[in-house]
């Protein structure tokens, strides 16, 4: 579904990506893991169209879009859920979710708007609460409630369980699994490795905009070099 | 008398919140300041009066005219004086000077057209007076102010319940965001700027009525005083700037009555002054403490 080869990444004179290759196929959960600085997040940026890759390809659904604007992208069925929540703070619960649906132009919004609604009861219950008046956890599940609005095919997740209480951590990841066993597949960036090998079906570990290592999420959670870095050790 | 007053007051103010408004709005998706906006509204008013005097239009047509000829006036704004600064990523202060620039080269334009001379601008309207018990006011007046809320009222609805409304709040909110959610940021920025260029040319259209003449240089004191009224209001702010253009009209009239026309701008100036001091952030505004808490 998703092909990356040879993905460089620069701001100005930093390079943050330096040649990845990476390949989401349909249906999978596949995560990021790395430290701080590593480039996880300037991969999916460069994925959704927020950044222009300084070189490599980028195909989704055997069609390029390195260098596409991000509306466009997200016209195909990409939806990214970026770094930081980021609801839309001065608009209602409801207004965020139709955002969401925002390039979508058929009929079905409103059944869809429902189904949302009555999987997060808590938005339900705030539905005219402005966003940034919502809980930290209220948030995430608006972003994400947000980004299935818009019926992705791919979803991106950057870090979506950054700064969240433990419960609530599970939580989300309870809900990354089902809304890919429900068909979306999903791109999941975590700090929190753990838990992302948990619920993923493959894992890339990301060092100083490379691809050290990469395979079976089981696999990489057994691994010793991983464990060292990553979970803390053992 | 006083009651009187506050008529004719909001009935000026009614034209100062159409202006403001395009400067909020402007204001909201790229945090600039688009000093031509007088300019807008001055052509809004020229086509105005040249489809009523010239092509011998009436008044509705001519109005909706006003805001074309202001909107797609706005495109060329968007094109030359703000677009081509975005893209090269400089401060908010250059599209200030880019704006102020082609502004002044549209004033100049019209003021050679004009060869410097207001043209008289003749609505065919019935001269009638309307009562309302001891409230009196022109057809003229009826017009402004009933155009005025409409419009106002159309601006508030779009933003809030069109799907066009959502996508403008979302990237006077975060760009970002708003792209990843599949706007076309690019296509909400002149989308905004027409529809603010559009506001400022019915002021300008509504403004010439009243004073039954438009003229190439109309358009400053009109762009200073929606300036005062955003800060006033708010910046980027829609309910600031109604509620801004409102007061100031409305102390106007009564500096104009009970003080005399001379000091009618150092009032309504003087009091802009005092507010910013009681309330750095404007009266709709949010301070900046509380925008970075957010
Ligand atoms: N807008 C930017 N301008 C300049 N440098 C940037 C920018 N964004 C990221 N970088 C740099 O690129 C590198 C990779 O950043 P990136 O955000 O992709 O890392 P990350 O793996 O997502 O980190 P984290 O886990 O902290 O979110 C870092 O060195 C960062 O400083
Ligand atoms: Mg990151």
């Amino acid at each position: 579904m998703l092909r990356i080869r040879g993905l460089e990444v620069a701001y100005g004179a930093v390079a943050a990506v330096r040649g990845v290759d990476l390949d989401v196929a349909a249906g999978e959960i596949v995560t990021l893991i790395g430290a701080n600085g590593a480039g996880k997040s300037s991969i999916l940026r460069a994925i959704s169209g927020l950044v222009r890759p300084r070189a490599g390809t980028i195909e989704f659904e055997g069609k390029r879009i390195d260098g596409l604007r991000p509306d466009r992208v997200t016209a195909l069925g990409v939806a990214q859920v970026p770094e930081g929540r980021a609801v839309l703070a001065r608009m209602t619960v409801l207004e965020n979710l139709l955002m969401g649906a925002y390039p979508r132009r058929d009929g079905e919004v409103q059944a869809d708007l429902e189904r949302v609604l009555a999987r997060f009861p808590r938005l339900a219950e705030r539905r005219n609460q402005l966003a940034g008046t919502l809980s930290g956890g209220e948030q995430q599940m608006l972003v994400m409630g947000r980004a299935l609005m818009a019926r992705p095919k791919l979803l991106l997740l950057d870090e979506p369980s950054m700064g969240l209480a433990p419960l609530v951590v599970a939580e989300v990841f309870r809900l990354i699994r089902q809304i890919n066993e429900e068909g979306t597949t999903v791109l999941l960036v975590e700090q929190n490795a753990r838990q992302a090998l948990r619920i993923a079906h493959r894992a890339y570990v990301v060092e100083t905009g490379r691809i050290p290592l990469s395979g079976a999420a089981a696999d990489l959670a057994q691994d010793q070099r991983v464990a060292a870095a990553y979970l803390g050790g053992r | 008398m006083f009651l009187q007053q506050i008529l004719n007051g909001i009935t000026q103010g009614g034209t100062y919140a159409l202006v403001a408004l395009g400067y909020t709005l402007i204001f909201g998706v790229l945090e600039i300041i688009n000093m031509a906006h007088g300019d807008l509204f001055m052509m809004g008013a020229m086509v105005g009066w040249a489809l009523v005097t010239l092509l011998g239009w009436s008044l509705v047509p001519a109005l909706i005219g006003g805001m074309v000829g202001a909107a797609l006036l706005g495109v060329v704004l968007e094109f030359t004086a703000l677009r081509p600064l975005r893209r090269k990523g400089g401060t908010n202060l250059s599209p200030l000077i880019s704006t102020i620039g082609l502004g002044m080269v549209i004033q100049n334009l019209m003021v050679r057209a004009t060869n410097g001379q207001p043209l008289s601008f003749r609505v065919p309207l019935s001269e009638g007076v309307i009562r309302l018990g001891p409230l009196q006011m022109t057809t003229a007046q009826l017009v402004v102010l009933g155009v005025s809320i409409l419009l106002m009222a159309l601006l508030q609805w779009t933003l809030s319940r069109t799907r066009l409304g959502r996508a403008v709040r979302a990237v006077s909110e975060n760009p970002e965001t708003a792209a990843l959610l599949g706007v076309n940021v690019s296509g909400v920025i002149l989308a905004t700027v027409m529809l603010a260029a559009a506001l400022g040319g019915a002021a300008g259209v509504l403004v010439g009525l009243s004073f039954v003449s438009v003229s190439a240089t109309m358009g400053l004191p009109y762009g200073l005083k929606g300036l005062a009224v955003i800060i006033l209001g708010g910046l980027g702010n829609v309910k600031g700037a109604v509620a801004g253009g409102l007061i100031i009209g409305v102390l106007e009239a009564l500096t104009v009555a009970y003080g005399g026309a001379g000091y009618k701008d150092a009032v309504a100036f003087g009091f802009l002054f005092l507010m910013l001091l009681l309330r750095p952030q404007g009266l709709f505004g949010i301070s900046a403490a509380a925008v970075r808490r957010s």
